[in-house]
């Protein structure tokens, strides 16, 4: 697409580069007839003039085009510009006067060579200008898409890692559960096996761009919190709440995990009590507000509770996918810690 | 007949050291613990020869756990992942089981564990909780012991340290506890950008400090929020300039 209007804009240059080619012809045209010389003479040194110039400006920008001097290189661009205009005039000087040789035209010519040098060389300067300025804004403007490119790349990485941060402790220690319920509980074994297995295979499928609906990531955090409990046993209990309307309502997918792993973490660790972890989602002003909580022990408590990996891995997933800083609620209270995300429904 | 106890949060953890154990003849699990508290009661009650450990648990870790005791007993530790645990029990070759662990892993750490004397094997567990306690995970609570109860102090809640004898007291706005360590392993531990160690006898919290006064020749004296009166030395208030950037 930028492809098409760089085009299209060069074309425009084009024609402009047209317009002004046959300005100059006329204009040149008017001042030789002006010295009292016949239109007809006039016409073809100014039509021969223009010509040697336009070719001489075509060259310099072409130049130009896929060579952009550096700073220091500027006083070869002027003796670039001095060669052309030296060139373009005894062009002029030598084609002339095998056109049209009347001996007054002949010493109109070589007078006012002088005079079509420097003109000639204000031309080509000036071109070579208007084009220097030209490319390297197109350079800029290519530059400043590819930088764009690559922040949106490592903007995608970034996602791709945070979702990747699987917990290894988790991982082991649920293999750890299954090692033991292979001795006594081989039918338990194998359903936790494929719990895990659903679990493994559905944090690696999704796609950091893709939502989801929330009942389709509660399905999934069910799976996990499957798991959980048959690690933990009587000690974890889960309460989730979520109507019809919320269920469908849309989220990053993942989004949520991070937040329930830090929160049954904390509750489980926090204290050697049982545990009630619950997740309630409502739908609110064209937000779907999702509500986490979990029991914590304001006196023990480590001090990362709140910046956690999770917690800020989540509000920067949320900035990136919505660029507001202000999704991500905690609160503390009468020794539960409450998480509040909401996510913008769009 | 070796008396065990296996403290782990996990039933299920449990039960693979349980099912293991009963194969070996020589050793009889005397009791199960499922947090660090009930551990430290069932080491003081049974003393047992050997103690199967789970680092990471509820409230207080297993570290944190033997830390409380006043003998250490010989400890096999079990755990999942944790990189700096792995690190001090590497330093100190005290044994540890990687879950899930096989059969013969678990064999290899009771041969293990036999082939060294018990005084060997409770010593090196001793070494262990020095490295351990510098991990970054224990830098931010002092797990201490007051009567039967255990107390756990935030590092943020800590005012200052003084040295007491054999002993460190841990000033806080609920009073003072006394800990068995010692003033260095203190200014260790402590992170050195909000605790300095301004006296031989002194570690403060830099948040805390109000005022420094001079005080005789090149003596200062530090005025806490607390309205205590900390000396510093001549040396700990280079330090505390250094810290503060004056």
């Amino acid at each position: 697409m930028s492809n098409h209007t760089s085009s299209a804009s060069s074309l425009k240059l084009d024609w402009a580069f047209a317009g002004c080619g046959a300005a100059w012809g006329i204009l040149q045209t008017y001042i030789i007839h002006s010295f009292g010389f016949e239109w007809y003479i006039a016409t073809i040194d100014g039509l021969v003039s223009t010509i040697l110039l336009s070719a001489a400006c075509w060259l310099i920008n072409n130049n130009l085009r896929y060579y952009q001097p550096g700073k220091g290189s500027y006083i070869n661009l002027v003796i670039w510009c001095l060669f052309l205009a030296a060139a373009s005039m005894a062009g002029s000087r030598w084609l002339l006067p095998l056109i049209y040789s009347d001996s007054s035209y002949l010493n109109f010519l070589s007078q006012s060579l002088i005079i079509r040098f420097f003109t000639n060389f204000l031309a080509i300067g000036w071109m070579a200008m208007i084009s220097m300025v030209w490319f390297s804004q197109i350079d800029q403007k290519e530059n400043e898409k590819r930088k764009s490119e690559a922040e949106g790349l490592a903007r995608d990485a970034e996602l791709y890692n945070l979702r990747q941060q699987l917990q290894p402790h988790f991982l082991f220690n649920s293999l750890n559960s299954i090692n033991a319920l292979i001795g006594f509980k081989p039918d338990e074994a194998r359903r936790m096996i494929h719990q895990l297995s659903d679990f493994l295979r559905g944090t690696l499928k999704k796609d950091d761009q893709q939502k989801v609906t929330l009942m389709e990531e509660l399905q999934h955090l069910q799976l996990y919190l499957d798991i959980e409990k048959v690690r933990f046993g009587h000690r974890l209990n889960t309460e989730i709440s979520c109507d019809t309307a919320c269920g469908e309502a849309m989220l990053p997918s993942l989004l949520l995990q991070p937040i329930v792993e830090n929160a049954i973490k904390f509750g489980l660790y926090d204290t050697t009590e049982n545990v009630t972890v619950s997740i309630r989602g409502e739908v609110e002003d064209g937000y779907l507000v999702l509500m986490i909580q979990n029991p914590y022990d304001p006196q023990t408590s480590r001090p990362r509770q709140g910046t956690g990996f999770g917690l800020s891995g989540v509000q920067r997933r949320l900035y990136l996918l919505f660029a507001r800083n202000d999704l991500v609620e905690t609160h503390a209270s009468d020794n539960i810690f409450t998480t509040i995300i909401k996510v913008p429904q769009l | 007949m070796k008396r065990v106890l296996i403290i782990d949060d996990e039933p299920l953890a449990r039960m693979v050291l349980l099912e293991y154990l009963q194969g070996m003849p020589g050793f009889e699990v005397i009791q199960e613990c499922g947090d660090g508290f009930e551990g430290i009661k069932a080491i003081n009650q049974h003393k047992p020869d050997l103690v199967f450990l789970d680092v990471q648990m509820p409230k207080i870790n297993g570290f944190e756990m033997l830390e409380l005791l006043e003998q250490q007993p010989a400890v096999i530790f079990a755990t999942a992942f944790d990189e700096y645990a792995i690190k001090a029990f590497e330093a100190h070759a005290v044994d540890y089981l990687l879950k899930p662990f096989s059969k013969e892993r678990f064999e290899k750490a009771i041969e293990k564990y036999l082939a060294q004397s018990a005084t060997q094997n409770k010593k090196q567990t001793a070494e262990l909780l020095e490295t351990a306690a510098l991990s970054p995970a224990q830098h931010e609570r002092i797990v201490v012991k007051t009567g039967t109860k255990v107390k756990i102090i935030p590092v943020h809640d800590v005012l200052y340290l003084e040295a007491d004898d054999d002993y460190v007291s841990i000033h806080t706005a609920e009073g003072a506890f006394l800990k068995n360590k010692t003033m260095s392993f203190f200014e260790q531990m402590l992170d050195a950008r909000h605790f300095v160690r301004v006296h031989r006898s002194y570690i403060v919290s830099i948040s805390e400090i109000t005022r420094l006064d001079p005080y005789e020749k090149d003596a200062h004296i530090a005025i806490l929020k607390s309205g205590a009166k900390i000396p510093v030395s001549k040396s700990g208030y280079a330090r505390l300039k250094q810290v503060l950037g004056i």
